[in-house]
């Protein structure tokens, strides 16, 4: 994280979300699992290099927000039998995010 | 496998009597520190040194930064994590202290985390199990823990710690209460993150050091618990 200036932010905590279902060529780092899946925002974690164009040469700049999703296992996946409490937690930028109402 | 069939050196040893080695082109003995005329170099081993003297020469490195590299990670062990660990049991101001600031107090106990990448303490309770895993390749808090073992990186364990992470956790020879939640979490970012597991019973009146023997590696990725006391 840097000490970049933080912009207007898109989600707060609490906030309801889903993550965008698409699969861009270029490179990314939100695995297939949680596309298309429905989280919480836990809190924004700070502004981070774009990782998605500085895999391609790129300086990664400007910095985006970051934010910790929190996600039921049980929705993750249709077969989890181990505990209804447990949950997965993951870091994706914003613009993978939407909002659920 | 004759030399001619093998013409670029794939299947050569590089095993030859020791008068024939390591010579330069006319002939002469030809010196590498710590380096005996008669060791006898593998072909990838000859290629690396070759290949070594070249960037130096050519000044793309510096004469010593192989060495300087391979030093720095020779000091990437799980007893830094260990040490950290050990301390935020034993001193609660020191605990929270991990847990609000984790990057700095890290660099303030003289570790440099690699690419300067971000770090997160997370800690595990009775109620709450945090175990780390990064699907997409082996993000790993390597200053704290280390190189990543093997297991860490392997497909398996990547797509089992997020499907059945307690029949992982279980294979490790933890056994969780059903109340208990696990938060797995997946390392996909620019961020490392560090488990402080709980801390065994019976063991009120440790030192640090003594503490510091009883975080294991696992424990501090989550699949694990803290060794118990007498089981080492």
């Amino acid at each position: 994280m840097s000490a970049a200036a933080v912009p207007k932010l898109e989600f707060s905590q609490g906030d309801r979300v889903h993550v965008k279902d698409m699969t861009p060529p270029n490179h990314h780092r939100t695995p297939w699992y949680i596309k298309g899946r429905r989280g919480v925002v836990l809190e924004f974690i700070g502004m981070y290099v774009n990782s998605e164009t500085r895999a391609h040469g790129d300086s990664g700049m400007p910095e985006l927000p970051m934010y910790r999703v929190e996600f039921e296992q049980t929705h993750l996946w249709f077969d989890y039998t181990e505990s209804p409490s447990d949950k997965l937690w993951i870091d994706l930028y914003e613009h993978w995010l939407e909002r659920d109402e | 496998m004759s030399e001619d069939k093998d013409r670029d050196g794939f299947f050569d040893t590089g095993w030859r009597p020791s008068r024939d080695v390591h010579r330069d082109e006319d002939g002469r003995p030809h010196d590498h520190p710590g380096v005996r005329e008669d060791v006898v170099l593998g072909v990838r081993a000859s290629r690396a040194l070759a290949m070594h003297e070249l960037l130096v020469e050519k000044g793309v490195i510096g004469e010593g930064e192989v060495d300087e590299v391979i030093e720095a990670w020779s000091k990437r062990v799980p007893s830094n994590g260990a040490t950290l660990v050990a301390k935020a049991w034993s001193d609660p101001e020191f605990r929270t202290r991990l847990l609000e600031h984790p990057k700095e107090t890290v660099i303030e106990n003289g570790f440099v985390p690699e690419h300067g990448a971000d770090i997160i303490v997370l800690e595990n309770t009775p109620e709450v199990q945090h175990m780390v895993v990064c699907t997409l390749c082996s993000c790993y808090p390597t200053q704290l823990l280390g190189p990543p073992p093997d297991w860490y990186k392997s497909f398996s364990y990547r797509s089992r710690a997020v499907t059945e992470p307690r029949a992982v956790m279980s294979e490790f020879g933890l056994e969780l209460d059903e109340e208990t939640e696990v938060r797995v979490v997946d390392s996909n970012s620019e961020l490392r993150f560090l488990v402080i597991p709980r801390r065994p019973d019976g063991t009120d009146n440790w030192s640090d050091e003594q503490l510091a023997t009883l975080v294991n590696r696992n424990s501090m990725i989550g699949v694990a618990a803290a060794t118990e006391p007498g089981t080492d």
